[in-house]
């Protein structure tokens, strides 16, 4: 196979895509700089690097979405310059995103010919042709799926090889999937592979966006690595591993060199477990996953976005009821049927966003005070004594500015965050479930975080964060569990780990 | 260190002020403006009895609004409230004694008794509300319409057509008698936005109620039984209800069919012009008093200037719409604010 890869097209004639020298940057950040890259015609090309690496960015301004940008593009050598995703359908590029557009309640035909549905004289729609069409054109990807189907009793997979044959049958000769396979099983993973190589086989080219190296590595003629905004390298598969693969992601150098890049983990297994999950699964989103939170402990858990971190979070937490396992706390099963119920039992909870657990117009000690107002007063509540909580944390927390009366909308997102946190502080909690804590943080805030976190932990509380930036769960870990399409596939509980580790096994 | 965010520049402390304070200032305005205007257009409209009057018109009315402030601050609606006050209505009735002429096969019972079932069966109206909402997940605008459906329904079984007089005493008395000259109804419906008040400014629940309006995904993710919420307001709003419709009953001195329709757009109309935000999380009974002021005015003021009575049904659509106008425009306002993520 990997001497056939590259058969399909490469060598003759100028590259079908090329852009050189791009740079664009948003509102003075650069988010690449200088950047070539080449398609080949009948390529199958995989695009690698970290979140913000600059990868999407890449493929966005050759789709059409972003249109500032320094440099020049040329299709078939012939330079050209996008100013819409419309525009870029007419001169054959199409993406398909990592959300899926279709629509659920329309059939497979219909999805196919999303806004475009072909009509009879009379004006109304031709079903008859839209469904022999669409046949036509899915069964050209080698599927047999009757277009009469509704969109939404599909499988996942299928609907985006749907969304795939839209795509293509707009005209596109270049497609762009991004992170295609995140949300794919195996065997989903297998069939879309099929798709791609036939695709190649009739000359069109495809960018393969992905974190799941080992996908990118099956699949790809040549693999472009992305890293700080910068094209790394570009090589044909058959001369890469993943080791190469990560290697150039990560940088060979900086490896060693920076805080976050590695860490000493510190699990200790004579810990008591205070949280165990035992083979939970829920939907897609968890397969038999199991993890224990000892107290005193930071646990990780690191994989790509949609690896079932948010869905594992939440049903911790009582928001979501898991399918299938068993949830033990000190040892006995529990099952949580409201985030009450999870708070009454010592679990705190922090979501990725501010927006889902903070009041903006509501002053700071309002939004501390929501969590514990049971335990400082039955019925009645204790205006003074919320004030007096609100305005101790400001003080060991270094909110920003101390007062407990102010809109907490005024107040930066590191401070909001720390109220947030406040939150969950004033009766110890038994587990502390946070996803994301530091994202999006200044360095000052994020140290803070870090350091409340640490105390928090040297308190006795067992931690879980859950993360998809490396750089989080090597600086808070004490043990690391890595996440990959909802299953647990490593742990980590001592010694060295690297960030090309995680990566690794993710 | 994370910096404070430093004040917008243009954004002075009064501007900030004006634009929070917008949905209270502009309906005590708006109800000084009506008063001015009617006392000048007008000679028996500024007068101790009139005020009296305007108190006790908008008594019933105000009753089913507390219900609704409540529901209203947690972003739900609850379009039943009118049904539910006349099918209540109708119910104490029914477990009162008829004079022989009127022609409904009812259930006699004692007095405390029939008011108590009364009561429950009200309750049973806000458990089914409750229950449709938080454990089916209908939307309470869909769910109530729904309930003000069966409501109606059980109104038109229960009197066919008739008209029933007689209630039991308790509710005789407070919904069309007088102490100190004063009528029992505004003294009920004063004590009903007493203990609101209190309710949702000095207890737990009260905070939860706002802030459930406020976010609810926040309040969810801090550990608020958002559901549990959501069902208190709707099963208090039905309660509120109930009692409005016994005491309207005994206010105009009959129940029967369709007596309350109109209760529901003044109901709904009292808590949103006096500011409280459809959006939830904002406003309360101060609020709510004062729309039912404006609302009482404007009704009560219409009449003395002898205005054509159809075109009063105009002038009210048009007041609705600029306080719709100004309470969604002081949340776009507020969310539009200084202060940005």
């Amino acid at each position: 196979m990997p001497e056939a890869k590259f058969a399909g097209g490469g060598g003759e004639g100028p590259p079908l895509l090329e852009l050189q020298a791009v740079s664009k940057s948003f509102g003075g950040v650069a988010a690449l700089r200088d950047v070539d890259f080449s398609l080949l015609r009948g390529e199958i090309h995989g695009l690698v690097g970290e979140n913000g690496a600059g990868k999407s960015t890449t493929m966005k301004i050759i789709a059409g979405v972003h249109t500032d940008y320094e440099g020049a593009m040329r299709i078939d050598g012939r330079e050209v310059r996008l100013r819409s995703p419309r525009d870029a359908l007419a001169e054959g590029v199409g993406m398909v995103h990592q959300e899926l557009s279709t629509v659920a309640d329309l059939s497979v035909a219909e999805n196919v010919f999303l806004g475009a549905h072909p009509l009879t004289r009379f004006g109304v729609v031709d079903w008859a042709r839209m469904n022999a069409e669409a046949r036509r054109q899915i069964a050209s990807l080698g599927l047999d799926l009757d277009p009469r189907a509704r969109m939404g009793s599909l499988p996942v997979g299928l609907q985006q090889l749907v969304e795939l044959s839209r795509v293509l049958f707009s005209g596109a000769r270049i497609l762009i999937l991004d992170e295609p396979t995140s949300a794919l099983s195996p065997p989903e993973v297998a069939r879309l592979f099929q798709v791609l190589r036939r695709l190649r086989g009739e000359g069109r080219s495809v960018v393969f966006i992905s974190h799941f190296l080992d996908d990118v590595l099956e699949i790809s003629d040549r693999v472009t690595v992305f890293r700080n905004g910068r094209k790394v390298v570009t090589e044909a598969t058959a001369r890469l591993d993943k080791e190469a693969v990560i290697g150039h992601m990560i940088g060979r150098h900086m490896a060693e060199m920076h805080m976050g890049e590695a860490a000493d983990l510190a699990g200790d297994d004579a810990r008591p477990v205070t949280l165990e999950v035992r083979e939970a699964s829920l939907g897609r989103a968890l397969d038999r996953f199991s993890i224990s939170l000892r107290a005193g402990e930071i646990t990780g858990v690191y994989g790509f976005m949609g690896c079932g971190q948010i869905e594992l979070a939440r049903a911790l937490f009582g928001k979501l009821p898991l399918g299938g396992g068993e949830v033990r706390l000190d040892g006995r099963p529990v099952r949580f049927r409201s985030t009450a119920a999870a708070r009454r039992a010592g679990i705190a909870f922090l979501p990725e966003s501010r927006r889902m657990m903070l009041f903006r117009a509501e002053p700071v000690y309002k939004n501390v005070s929501i969590a514990i107002l049971g335990r400082i007063g039955r019925v009645l509540l204790k205006p003074a004594r919320e004030r007096e909580i609100a305005a101790e944390h400001a003080r060991d927390l270094q909110i920003r500015p101390p007062q407990a009366g102010i809109p907490l909308g005024s107040l930066s997102g590191g401070n909001q965050q720390k109220v947030a946190l406040a939150k969950w502080l004033t009766f110890l909690p038994r587990v502390l479930i946070l996803v994301e804590p530091t994202r999006g943080m200044d360095v000052g805030a994020k140290e803070d975080v870090i350091r409340i976190l640490k105390s928090l932990r040297d308190r006795g509380v067992a931690i879980l964060v859950l993360s998809t930036e490396p750089e989080t769960i090597l600086t808070l870990a004490d043990r690391v569990t890595v996440m990959k399409k909802g299953a647990a596939t490593r742990e980590f509980s001592h010694g060295r780990i690297a960030k090309s580790d995680l990566l690794a096994a993710a | 260190m994370a910096s404070v965010d430093p004040a917008r520049p243009g954004a002075s402390p009064l501007r900030r002020f004006l634009v929070d304070q917008m949905r209270n200032i502009a309906p005590v305005f708006t109800l000084l403006v009506l008063v001015l205007f009617f006392s000048f257009a007008s000679s028996s409209f500024f007068t101790v009895a009139n005020a009296k009057n305007i108190a006790s018109q908008v008594s019933i009315t105000g009753i089913i609004a507390v219900g609704l402030t409540f529901v209203i601050l947690t972003a739900e609606i609850d379009l039943s409230v009118a049904a539910i006050a006349n099918v209540i209505g109708i119910t104490v009735a029914y477990f009162t004694l008829q004079p022989d002429y009127v022609n409904i096969a009812n259930m006699p019972l004692n007095g405390v008794l029939a008011v108590g079932l009364t009561l429950l069966s009200c309750f049973a109206f806000g458990c089914l509300t409750a229950f449709g909402v938080t454990k089916i997940g209908i939307p309470s605008f869909i769910m109530t319409l729904a309930v003000m459906q069966i409501a109606n329904g059980v109104s038109a079984l229960l009197v066919r057509g008739q008209i029933a007089y007689n209630f039991p005493d308790v509710v005789t008395t407070l919904g069309s008698g007088s102490i100190f000259g004063i009528r029992w109804t505004i003294i009920v419906c004063l004590i009903f936005l007493a203990a609101a008040h209190f309710v949702l400014t000095y207890t737990r629940f009260g905070r939860y109620v706002y802030m459930v309006g406020g976010n609810r995904e926040a309040a969810e993710y801090s550990g608020v039984n958002v559901k549990m919420i959501i069902a208190a307001v709707m099963i208090i709003s039905a309660m509120c209800s109930g009692v409005a419709g016994m005491l309207g009953v005994a206010y105009f001195g009959s129940a029967q069919q369709n007596q309350f329709d109109t209760f529901l757009l003044d109901a709904i109309a009292a808590v949103v012009v006096g500011g409280t935000s459809l959006f939830g999380g904002r406003g309360g009974i101060g609020n709510t008093i004062v729309g039912l002021l404006v609302l009482g005015v404007l009704n009560n003021g219409l009449d003395h200037i002898q205005i054509d009575s159809f075109l009063k049904i105009l002038i009210r659509g048009l007041i609705l719409l600029v306080a719709l106008i100004i309470n969604v425009y002081a949340q776009v306002l507020r969310e539009t604010g200084p202060q940005t993520d």
